[in-house]
Parts: structure tokens; sequence; C-alpha cells
């Protein structure tokens, strides 16, 4: 496998721009010429679709929900970074930059992260201009906030939907070009194969989820744009349909995947009450901007928390990390969390759970101020958990959330496989071993709107002599038998358990295993343990009914599938990365005061596994890191 | 707890439906409904029947997909609640519960609950946008907006587009939700522009949905869980008379 960044050359500043000035264009006239295929209709797939119809290419779309508005990145709450330097507090695309880079614990590529921030202030012009109702100061300017793992306020927010909002936008710039006849929508569609011809990516065979009908839809390009898999958790703050498996098929026609097991837990969401439960809420980082975060200094205190008086509290953030205290880096908090509950300091009825309190906001703000900020979030909490947190602190629990890892990408957001680019949160790209908050929303629209629309003409002017696609070649005959094939092993296993129920046993490992907390034991354990659940999967699955026909447990079933491979190469990734680094924390390489030890010596790369076909162990290739700009630092945040 | 549970039960689009008869014991108070409705699929499936097709998938009250009519209001018992939304400690140890589809005649049913709602999208394709490319955009602090408006605006913005409004309403008329997204843009400067026409095409694509006529009764705003107001659907059809005024 050739991993080739393909970083253009010149000071980081100006690569970005050189990159715009001498890459290849494609003439209106030839656009219509080609067609692209968009998979995934979340904030990243909906702004390249839209942008690439503007433009005049010929786009389908697809998604799984009933509609491209209802894409996963409608849940993001907290808010969208953007370098304006509104507040005069010193921001800049290189503070930003250097924060992201940071954040991520210096694993991602320099290039990729200055082009980010780089990108970040135009995103907030777009969607003011699409009509993205961001809070506004009385003065009538935009309002700024700030949020984990930064000094600066550079968030721009609107209430607690800022997601929802964004990707109204983005389904706005969609329906528009969708009226114009320039994109087709296929909703309640799902990618089930790609198709790849002379080592090109040229088409997709998707299910339509309401008829069951296989289809093969042609493409001189494909871009997935399908989020993330942290729904392999099971438990986790993603949609229910949310789903590994565009990806995963990818990977198993040559994409590159990297960095599998850089998966960011969560600190802040509502913990597990009971075995039932199919998913754990997020409730937004921004929360942490007024809430303080405690446990009681006692193991097991019995009391509730308006009896614990503030000397016997531990506000375990604010003590170990003084700097920058509840507002410390996601994976830090997680960790911090997870050390004070294990330790038997939790609180709830399954001491699974911190409090999160904002008695002391609402004493210096007033609770009409924190209701104006918040209300939305405490309301929904209420909604969930049946208690007022204007009255009582909030119980939250880590959870597991976003993927930095996925399919690897060069710097023009092409994968291994030519002709296939990956988008949003599914590739790898930005956020190296951890995500700092409001900088998701960011990726994707950055990625959509303002990055694929250059990096895939420079693509697409090789194309122009290539023609219409023909979904009748012997290669779509072959995928869609292999759809098929897949699809009818499923239904005729007919043992004694469901897929959720698999996917139950698999999160559970995982979380286990593979999550906050790693050990080289532990993850051979969870090899072996996967590989044992996948053969019982393969034996003893029970879906009812038919392909041909809605069947939500066969939808289940094939995605469940999939994630029994893809973790498994998480903890190959895992085990093979010696350090801790980011949300990746090996517990034999840490400080001797509990805090992440990187080793750049021998890890500065990005691990990127090949597909090695099945049941074999997966390939490790590395696409080393150069730092040019900055020297990568222990990420402190004391 | 123990629940009598009578689920609408329909194979496609054009078969017969009727209701179902299902009891579950051992649900727990802290569930919610779609989770309660998780275990009896699970129950059906062991027991080789096909489980029940329900809509959802954010399971937190912002995507829109989930929508059901929970003995007999949209979204169950619960005031600005999604279904999804909606916890078993609302109801009570032997409760009967009657779970239907959201019916309208522009929302066909696709399998048992679960219907298509596509009608919205191409409400939405209609005219439900700020006709801007990407790319031309101004600097985001060009043009002030103040601090009421765009929360006004924010207000009409956040509708989810369930269809609850629709399920409840005795015409089944989507004026809530094309109100919501025509008022959401004609109170911003961006959207001013193209306002009034907006408004023109949105109604009448509502129209040719087989939507109903607005009749005033305000029982969309009751049930919507986003708590969009009616007043919403006034600044529609202002915008709708100012589209009629200004015809040349
Ligand atoms: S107006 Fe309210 S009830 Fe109607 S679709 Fe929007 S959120 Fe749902
Ligand atoms: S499932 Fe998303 S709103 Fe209910």
């Amino acid at each position: 496998m050739k991993l080739d960044a393909k970083i253009p050359e010149g000071p980081l500043q100006e690569k970005w721009s050189r990159y715009k000035a001498t890459c290849r264009l494609v003439s209106p006239n030839n656009k219509k010429k080609l067609d692209i295929i968009v998979v995934g209709a979340g904030l990243a797939g909906s702004s390249a679709a839209a942008s690439l119809a503007e433009m005049g290419y010929r786009v389908k779309s697809f998604c799984f929900q009933d509609s491209p508005r209802r894409a996963h990145s409608v849940a993001a709450q907290g808010g969208v970074n953007a370098s304006k330097n509104y507040h005069n507090d010193g921001d800049s695309a290189f503070r930003m930059f250097y924060d992201t880079l940071k954040g991520g614990d210096f694993r991602a590529r320099e290039a990729n992260v200055y082009r980010l921030a780089e990108c970040s202030a135009n995103l907030i012009d777009q969607a003011v201009a699409q009509g993205v109702p961001f809070a506004r100061e009385y003065g009538g300017y935009l309002a700024n906030r700030s949020f984990g793992g930064v000094q600066v306020s550079r968030t721009f927010y609107a209430r607690g939907q800022t997601g929802q909002q964004l990707l109204l936008g983005a389904y706005s710039a969609l329906s528009r070009q969708v009226a114009e006849g320039n994109v087709q929508l296929f909703s309640r569609h799902e990618m089930l194969g790609l198709v790849v011809i002379d080592g090109k990516a040229r088409g997709i065979i998707a299910r339509n989820l309401d008829t069951g009908a296989i289809e093969r839809h042609a493409a001189h390009t494909v871009v997935l744009a399908t989020g993330g898999y942290g729904k392999i958790y099971y438990l986790s703050t993603l949609a229910m349909g949310c789903n590994g498996s565009a990806i995963w098929r990818a990977h198993k026609k040559g994409a590159g995947f990297a960095a599998a097991s850089w998966t960011q837990i969560h600190p802040t969401c509502l913990p597990q009450s009971g075995a039932y439960q199919s998913k754990l809420t997020l409730m937004s980082e921004s929360l942490r901007n007024d809430g303080r975060i405690w446990v009681p200094k006692k193991a097991n205190d019995p009391r509730p928390p308006g009896e614990i008086p503030e000397e016997e509290r531990d506000y375990y953030l604010e003590r170990r990390y003084p700097a920058f205290g509840n507002l410390a880096p996601r994976d830090i908090a997680s960790r911090a969390a997870k050390e004070r509950i294990d330790a038997g300091f939790g609180v709830g009825a399954q001491r699974n759970a911190v409090y999160l309190d904002f008695a002391h906001a609402i004493r210096e703000y007033g609770i009409e101020t924190i209701r104006e900020r918040y209300g939305n979030l405490f309301r929904m909490y209420e909604k969930i958990t049946g208690h007022n947190a204007y009255e009582r602190p909030m119980m939250i629990s880590p959870a597991a959330h976003f993927s930095m890892g996925g399919l690897w990408v060069d710097y023009e957001l092409m994968t291994t496989i030519p002709g296939l680019f990956a988008i949003g949160e599914c590739n790898f790209s930005d956020h190296g071993a951890n995500r700092l908050g409001a900088n998701s929303l960011l990726q994707a629209c950055v990625d959509g709107y303002f990055i694929l629309p250059y990096t895939i003409g420079n693509y697409l002017a090789g194309e122009l002599g290539t023609g219409k696609i023909s979904p009748e070649a012997p290669e779509f005959e072959t995928a869609e038998r292999e759809v098929r094939d897949q699809l009818g092993r499923l239904l005729t296993i007919q043992g004694n358990r469901t897929a959720t129920d698999y996917h139950k046993e698999l999160g559970a490992l995982l979380y286990d295993k593979c999550g906050v907390l790693r050990t080289r034991e532990g993850l051979r354990q969870a090899i072996d343990d996967i590989r044992a659940l996948r053969a019982d999967f393969w034996q003893n699955l029970k879906v009812p009914g038919g392909a041909e026909q809605v069947n939500s447990e066969l939808e289940k079933a094939g995605r469940v599938a999939d994630y029994l491979e893809l973790a498994e190469v998480m903890c190959y990734d895992a085990l093979t990365r010696e350090e801790s680094c980011g949300a990746h924390f090996r517990e034999e390489h840490q400080t001797a005061d509990g805090e992440a030890q990187r080793r750049d010596d021998q890890f500065q790369f990005v691990s990127v596994w090949a597909y090695a076909g099945p049941e074999e162990e997966p390939e490790l290739h590395r696409e080393g890191l150069v730092f040019e700009t900055i020297q990568p630092s222990v990420r402190s945040y004391k | 707890m123990k629940i009598q549970l009578k689920i609408w039960r329909q194979e496609n689009a054009r078969a017969q439906g009727r209701m179902v008869d299902y009891e579950l014991t051992d649900i727990n108070p802290e569930m919610s409904f779609l989770e309660m409705l998780d275990v009896l699929n699970e129950q059906l499936i062991q027991k080789g029947d096909m489980p029940v097709e329900f809509d959802h998938d954010c399971r937190e009250g912002i995507c829109g997909q989930c929508g059901l009519f929970i003995n007999g209001r949209a979204h169950g018992p619960q005031e600005a609640t999604t279904t999804c939304q909606l916890h078993m400690r609302h109801f009570k140890d032997g409760d009967t519960i009657y779970v239907e589809p959201f019916r309208s005649r522009a929302f066909p049913v696709i399998k048992d609950l679960r219907i298509d709602r596509s009608a919205f999208d191409r409400i939405i394709q209609a005219g439900g946008y700020i006709s801007t490319r990407t790319g031309d955009a101004p600097e985001a602090n060009a043009i002030p907006i103040g601090h009421d408006v765009a929360e006004a605006a924010f207000d009409a913005a956040a509708c989810i587009g369930c269809g609850a409004c629709v399920a409840t309403c005795k015409n089944a008329s989507a004026a809530l939700f094309t109100g919501a997204k025509v008022s959401h843009l004609a109170m911003l400067p961006q959207g001013q522009p193209e306002a009034a026409e907006r408004a023109r095409k949105m109604v009448a694509q509502m129209e040719a949905e087989g939507f109903g006529h607005c009749t005033n009764t305000g029982a969309c705003e009751v049930e919507c869980p986003q708590e969009i107001s009616i007043r919403h659907i006034a600044r529609m059809n202002f915008e709708y008379n100012r589209a009629g005024a200004l015809k040349k």
C-alpha cells in the first residue's frame, strides 16, 4: 500500500493557496458530463453534494435516514470553531492550528490541520448567508464562547443545537440543488458495496431499505461521507443507525484504514441506567463552561449532593489541571472521571457517574442567564432522567462518541483507492489522537464546502476521456453478487441470537478492553474474544423475514457483521501502538502522575491498516508525521 | 411494570392494517418508550415473528425521525416531547397503550408504524432555502442581526420535521411545518429578498402534496415537540399575501 500524502510544497501558510492556484480545473461544459456519488448526507455529505452540484457536476446523494435532514450531524449541540478573533483575545489561524494539533497530541498532519483552521472563518460566513441563526450579542454581532482544550473564545453556537442548524443550512442548499435537477436524492438507501474498476472507484451497490431492492449506481468518482463508527461500542452518543459499513466495505476493497482505535469517549454524557439501554445521550461540553465537576471525597458516600459540604467535595479536574480546570480536553476529562469512578467515588444509583454542578454559576450569573445559555439542555436532562438540574447537580458519565480514526486520506481527501474520497468524520485527517470540542462540525463543513470541490476537480480533470461508466460492467455484476450472497447468508443461519444481542456483547467487550484504558494483555484477549464472537455470530444469528422487504433486523445484522471485523482491527491498532497519545491510553505507558506518555522517537506515525483477507491479520503500514513548523511538546493542561 | 399494547400492524402501503395485542411484563419505568418497543421486538424475533417496524434514529429528540401516535396523541402524553424522549415512568403499571403511526394522506404507511414523510422534503425543495452559493458569502459580521431577531428566527428554525403537527391536525395541514421555515428565513435580512416568493412556492407545494388547509385550530402548536408557535403560520400567510400583492 503506497501512502503518499501529497502535501503541497511551500511554507505552511501558503500550501492551500498554492494548491488552489495550481490544481487542475474542469470547465463548466465538462462538469455536466461527470457523475459523482456522495454517500451520506450529514454535514460533510450534504455540503459536498450541494457545492459540487452548484458547480455543475451531476450528483447522486445517498443516505439511510428518511431525509438528509436527519443525519446525525443534527445532534451536535455545542458549537463550531472558527478563528475569527472577534473577541480580540489573540486568536488566529495559527493559534487554532496549534491548539488542534496539540489537542490531537501531535498525531495529525500539519498541513491538513492548518488548512482546517484557515478555512474556518469562511464557514461562518457561509452559514450566516444560508440563514443559520447563530447566537448574537445585543449589538447584533455574533457571539462566541470557549470550549474544552483552548484558552480563547472561538466557538460559534446556535443555542444547544448548532449541529441541527448547520445541517439544516446544508440541507437547504442541497434541497435547492435537488429542485434544480442537479442532485438526485436517494433517501432510505444503504451502500452495501463499493465497485472498483481498473483500480478506480466507479460506483456502489445500494439497498433500497423501503423495498429491499438491490441497485447499481455508477459514477466517475465516489465520495464517502458516512460519519463515525462510535456505535461499535453499542452504548454511544450516536444515532441507532450510525454505522461503519460503507467505510469497512471500502476498506475490504483496498482503502487503507487509519488509526482505527482512536475513538473519543466523551466525558459529559448521561450514565447508563439499565441493560435495556439503547443509547447514551450527550450533554454538550459547553456545560463545562459554567458547570463544575466533582465527586465526594469519601468513597461510596451515601449522602445526596446537597448535603455534602464544600470541603468534602473533590473538584478533581480543577485539582489536577489548574490551568484548564473543568475545560480540560475530552480524553483527559474522561480518563479522570473513569479513574474516580473505578476508585469507588462514583455517584448515582449505579455509582457510575460524577456530578456536574451549576449551583456556583447560578449564584454568580442568576438563573435566567443559565436558562438562556443551557435551557434546552437542562430540559432534555429532565426529560430523560426526571431530575431538575437547576436544583441538583447533573450526573454525567463518559460514553463513546467520535471516531478520529477512519479511512486514510491524503491532502486531497482521497483514500488509497483512486477516485474514492472520504470526508468528514469517516476519514482520518485533522484530529490526530483526540478531537477538540466544536471541531467536528467544522471539519465536516470545511471538507464538504471548501476542500473537496477543489480536490475532486483535480482528479476529475483526468477523467474527461473516460465516458459514461456503465452499471452493466462485470465488476458491478460481481459486487452485486457479493452483496446478495452476504444478505442470503445472514438470513439462512436462523440461529437463536439477535443482531442487537451480539452488538451489545461486542460493545461491552470493546469498551472494557479497547475503551478509555487499554493494556497489552487486555487487547490480546479482546482479539481472541472478538474472533470467537464473530464465529458464533455466523453460526447462531437470527434474522427474521427476507431480503426483499422492509427488514430493519437485516440492516442491523449487516452492520454488526462489519463491526465484528472492524473491532479486531481496532484492537490490533491499539495493541501495536506501544505509547499513550490522546484518546489512546495504554496503561503500560504513563508518567509517574498518571498522564499519557507519548513516545515520539518510535511512534510519530499514523498506523494505516490494509485488509489481508478474511480471518487474516491486517497488515500495518506507516505514514510518518513530519513536523516542520512546530515542535511536538508534552501535552500539558496543568 | 406490566403493559398491554395495541399496535398498528400493516404489511405495506397497499395492505390492510389492524391493531394487534401484545403484553409486556417487567418493564422498567426508567426505560424510554422506544426501548420498551425494543424489548417487545427482541421477544417477537425470538418467537419467530416479525418485529414491529418503527421510525427512529437519534433517540435524543433532534432528528425528527421518530413519531408515533400514542393513546391518541402525537408523540404521546408528554408536552414538548418527541416519542424517543418519552419515558415509561409517565405510564402506570397495568396501562393499555395504543400505538399507531402518524396518519395523513401525504404520509403513506411504509410498514407498521413507519411512514413516508418525503413530502416534507419536497416542500423544502420548493423554496425553503436562501439562494446563496458556496463561496459567495460576505463577512459574517457585515450585516448585524439583533439578538432578539436571531433568537426568534432560531425558535422557528428549531423545527425537527417530525410531522406531529400534521398528524394531530384534523385537516392534516402542514402549515406549522411550512410556516416555521418561511418565518425563520423571512425574519433574517439574508432571507428577506426571497421571502414572499418563497412563501408562495412552498404553500403551493404543500397543497400539491395533499396536505389540508389550516383553519387555525392551534392543535399543532400543542403537540409540537419544539413548541413552534402558530404565529409563524401568521407570518407565512402575511408573506403569502404579500406575494399576491406584489404580483405584476
Ligand atoms: S412544526 Fe413542530 S410538529 Fe411540525 S414538523 Fe416541526 S417540529 Fe414537528
Ligand atoms: S429518534 Fe430522533 S427525534 Fe426521536
